[in-house]
């Protein structure tokens, strides 16, 4: 195989800084188009009564209203198991819930004419909180539980038991841009959509449905997403199914855009769960039992509640061995959101569950977490097995953490922070190091599949087309590079086209950090498949053996002439060659048997560690993170700077879901917290003051496309570093006498209550302290 | 009520009949089809509607079309001339300061500001002025070596 070649920037960097790469919402509009509106219900759980429109229609401009019972198809816009109705049909499920859509001439008459809908539900009682659901038995699917041992013998036999209950927040995606659709009708009652989505293959098939068509009756096209981070995986359906009805109710093309507190009241989010744990130690802090019930807020329906819990149950074990364990999931419904995916989809909150209980175990036995987390490591070759069943055979962290304990200085900076927090009353610090693992691949085992098209043009240059989507994450430029190394041509002769459902079919989700993976084997199977026909082409032609043709970045060697890519091609053209194909990818070696929670849901792991340092303010709460060093394992990176963009990215949206991004429902059930004014995203000002990130220098164990390794979800996790360092200097406030309770986000009101109960705790006699 | 309003866009004079709550990033937009210009918000609060407005950095989400009558106004689409970036974009492009691009025209605008008012920024006076500007894909890092290295190539 050829060396890649240098990596190029984004392949729309030049047309971004120019403000020249359009988004739905920049597209020409075609003259008939049309602008939508949604009007939402305002209560949480109740039944729908009575909707009026009249007032709506009576508004200049307005030219068509949709309610559920004028779909012509099936009004449900669920991913999998049916319970989202595209328009309420009888019972409001959530507060925000989409009741009916409008079209008008302008955006302004249309969102008027929206806010005029007369909706009358009568209230019934709302399920908002996970404890209330979990008090009341209320889930959308049964619990599942994995075990590995017997956990229940493992903590009645340890010397040591400790236990607890954390509550995590969920997050909303607040992707710059947010849901947009435009449906264009086209001849026949086809219709065309542009949609701002993860997901062009489920937008296909749910839009063919809604309208009561086939599947080869509708195309979706995504050029590009201001952002994604999961949330337009299944998100972005509603919001194109609803243009599509509109256009095929109008004739006319649709537009909808929701703006920001639509957004966020209508669309589901990353889960908040409630973690019951217990933990069985050593002395030594070897952990020899852990049990665990996760419970996530799914909201009203079902979206993908089930494969994110099963995957924060995949990581309740991170990075560490566990003798007997038993993970329990369950997938509460309340009366709010839908939530759904989210960078990470669960292993986050899976993760958080036993970093967290490793620092309780560490502060009870007044030793370094860090020295807790190193002994209790998955091994090489020993204590290597998952709750799950799968063997660990890539596990790197041992070298890893250690390698970062030296380059972040973590030992002297531990002594100094000591120093330092005893000579500053009002100032805290503190300081954690943790690792991440995460498994890659879908965990619903027959995602796990892509498609590609390449085509060669007789001028030498060549078009992709595949069935990822570029969401910012580079995708489409690492495509480029892997096709481009492939005929070792200049990154410039290849372009990566938009993705079209017409083009490549059946497609999964971007998600789950597979894209590049996925996509990128197929491209490559299909550039593969040219080249082989153009070698043959060559040694035929030529009258050279098939190993003398070599394709170099100075061109094709056939021998001991020399032809550029365009001749080649050119004259393998005149003789009849096919110069274009599609590819395809399955990921090998993956099963898992979910009945018994046990197999191999991963085809390899990617690891990673950070140690932050956090400074607290002991009168206001408020902290910040000083220092973070961050080495992660992205195999042999196909673009080293995508990649740092993707760590340092993911890093600073996992500490904005860990210490500031607050979700705050009201006891009614309505989000209170649904735009920028009330919702604290990170700014440039949350950028730790000294931000360090390096690459672990290891190719991928596995067959990947160039060795690589998935980067969009990994380095989330490693923000869990910030959220501990900030109880640790949280703990320093009771000279580390006593250990917080912590939940997340870490904002400064819980900084603050933490800060108070320690001292509560402290006056009282020491039995009861803790 | 329509309303006309005349301005200067990147350089060239427009007049425009418009309704008077007209705001100028719909004028941008849907008159004068700039959509370098982007909505992330409409309240005010991510910054990537940022043009400059005689000069001075402003939300074009938050201003009124008419409170813009006579002014000269910059958007993302003016500041290439002949097919070259200027130096803050090329910087931009060359550090990776984006990733899904949403962001990046009004974090390009706003660090034109911080350069007028700070030649020389550091970085911890970048950080503290970019706090208007949101970007929820890249982290701020490489956002804010850009502004640095912009900065510098204005300079020459
Ligand atoms: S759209 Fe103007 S600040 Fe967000
Ligand atoms: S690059 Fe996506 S919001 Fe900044």
């Amino acid at each position: 195989m050829a060396e890649p070649a240098p990596a190029p920037p984004h392949e729309s960097a030049w047309l971004h800084v120019a403000g020249a790469a359009p988004y739905i919402d920049d597209l020409p509009e075609r003259a008939d188009c049309l602008h939508a509106a949604i009007a939402q219900a305002s209560v949480a759980h109740g039944r729908l009564t009575k909707i009026d429109i009249a007032p709506a229609l009576a508004l200049p401009g307005v030219v068509a209203v949709m309610l559920a019972k004028d779909v012509p198809g099936i009004n449900d816009c669920a991913p999998i198991v049916a319970g989202d109705p595209i328009l309420a049909v009888d019972e409001i499920v959530y507060a925000g819930q989409a009741v009916a859509a409008v079209a008008a001439t302008s955006l302004d008459a249309a969102r008027r004419a929206a806010s005029r809908i007369k909706i009358a539900i009568e209230p019934m009682p709302a399920i908002v909180t996970v404890d209330r659901a979990l008090a009341v038995g209320s889930f959308l699917t049964p619990s599942q539980t994995m075990t590995k041992g017997d956990a229940a013998d493992g903590l009645a036999r340890a010397p040591r038991r400790l236990e607890g209950t954390l509550r995590l927040g969920g997050q909303d995606h607040f992707y710059l841009e947010g849901q947009v659709a435009m449906a264009l009708p086209r001849e026949g009652g086809d219709m065309l959509v542009l949609s701002s989505t993860q997901h062009p293959t489920e937008i296909q098939h749910l839009v063919a449905k809604a309208l009561g068509r086939g599947f080869k009756d509708v195309v979706c096209e995504v050029r590009r997403m201001g952002g994604g981070f999961g949330g337009k995986e299944t998100q972005a359906a509603q919001t194109a199914c609803i243009a599509a009805l509109l256009a095929w109710k109008t004739g006319r093309a649709v537009k909808l855009r929701l703006d920001r507190d639509v957004d966020m009241t209508l669309t589901g989010k990353r889960h908040d769960f409630r973690i019951d744990w217990q933990i069985g130690f050593d002395d030594a802090g070897r952990i020899s039992a852990w049990s665990v019930d996760l419970a996530a807020r799914g909201g009203c329906s079902v979206d993908l509640t089930d494969p994110v819990v099963d995957r924060a149950m995949f990581h309740a074990d991170n990075a560490y061995y566990l003798e007997h364990a038993r993970i329990a999931g369950h997938r509460c419904r309340t009366h709010t959101v839908s939530n759904t995916a989210f960078r990470g989809f669960g292993g986050p909150q899976g993760m958080c569950a036993i970093e967290y209980a490793i620092d309780e175990v560490a502060r009870a036995l007044g030793k370094d977490a860090l020295d807790v987390r190193l002994a209790n490591l998955y091994g090489h070759g020993s204590r290597d097995v998952t709750p799950y069943h799968q063997r660990i055979k890539d596990n790197i962290l041992p070298e890893l953490m250690r390698a970062l304990e030296t380059s972040s200085d973590y030992r002297n900076r531990r002594r100094a922070i000591a120093a330092w927090n005893a000579a500053h009353p009002w100032l805290k610090k503190g300081l954690a190091l943790t690792p991440a693992k995460f498994g890659i691949s879908f965990t619903n085992t027959f995602l796990n599949q892509a498609g590609a098209l390449v085509h060669v043009y007789t001028d030498g240059t060549v078009q992709v087309s595949h069935g990822g989507t570029e969401m910012g994450q580079g995708l489409n430029t690492k495509i480029a590079q892997v096709v481009a190394s492939a005929f070792a041509l200049d990154f410039d002769r290849v372009k990566v086209t938009a993705t079209v459902t017409d083009k490549v079919p059946n497609t999964s989700a971007t998600a789950a950090s597979a894209g590049t993976d996925l996509n990128g084997k197929a491209a490559a199977d299909a550039a593969d498949k040219i080249k082989r026909r153009l070698i043959a082409f060559g040694a035929e032609h030529f009258k050279v053996p098939p190993d003398r043709i070599r394709f170099t970045a100075q061109g094709i060697e056939v021998g001991t002439r020399r032809l550029t890519f365009a001749e080649l091609v050119g004259q393998a053209y005149m003789a009849r060659v096919q110069l274009w194909d599609s590819g395809f990818y399955a990921t090998p070696e993956i099963h898992f048997d979910r009945e018994r929670q046990r197999g191999n849901p991963f085809y390899y792991f990617a690891y990673g560690a950070a140690c932050s340092e956090a400074l607290i303010d002991v009168l206001t709460g408020e902290s910040r993170i000083l220092r973070a060093d961050l080495l992660h394992d992205v195999g042999n990176s196909i673009n080293p700077a995508i990649d740092l963009g993707q760590i340092e990215g993911g890093y600073i949206q996992g500490l904005g879901w860990l210490t500031a991004e607050e979700l705050w429902w009201d006891p009614a059930g309505r989000l209170r917290t649904h735009a920028p004014s009330t919702y604290k995203i990170p700014t440039a000002r949350d950028l730790p003051e000294d931000f360090r990130v390096a690459f672990w220098p290891e190719a991928n164990h596995a067959d990947t496309i160039h060795r690589s390794k998935a980067v969009g979800e990994p380095p989330l996790m490693l923000a869990i570093s910030a959220w501990l360092a900030i109880k640790d200097a949280v703990a320093a406030t009771a000279e580390h006498r006593l250990s917080p309770q912590l939940d997340a986000p870490a904002t400064p009101e819980r900084v603050l209550l933490a800060i108070e109960d320690l001292k509560r705790r402290a006056k009282l006699p020491a039995e009861a302290r803790s | 009520m329509t309303i006309t309003v005349n301005l200067t866009v990147n350089g060239q004079k427009v007049t425009r009949q418009v309704e008077a709550r007209t705001l100028l990033v719909q004028l941008l937009r849907e008159h004068l089809d700039l959509t370098g210009t982007h909505v992330g918000c409409d309240t005010s609060q991510c910054g990537a509607c940022v043009v400059q407005v005689d000069g001075v950095s402003a939300k074009a989400c938050t201003l009124l079309a008419a409170q813009c009558e006579g002014a000269n106004v910059l958007t993302i689409e003016g500041l290439a001339k002949d097919g070259k970036l200027h130096p803050m974009q090329e910087a931009f492009r060359e550090h990776h300061g984006l990733q899904c691009g949403f962001c990046t025209p009004g974090m390009v605008m706003s660090a034109l500001d911080i350069v007028r008012r700070h030649p020389s920024p550091d970085e911890a006076t970048i950080r503290k002025e970019l706090e208007g500007n949101l970007c929820r894909c890249t982290g701020y890092h490489n956002i804010v070596k850009a502004v640095a290295a912009g900065a510098k190539a204005m300079r020459g």
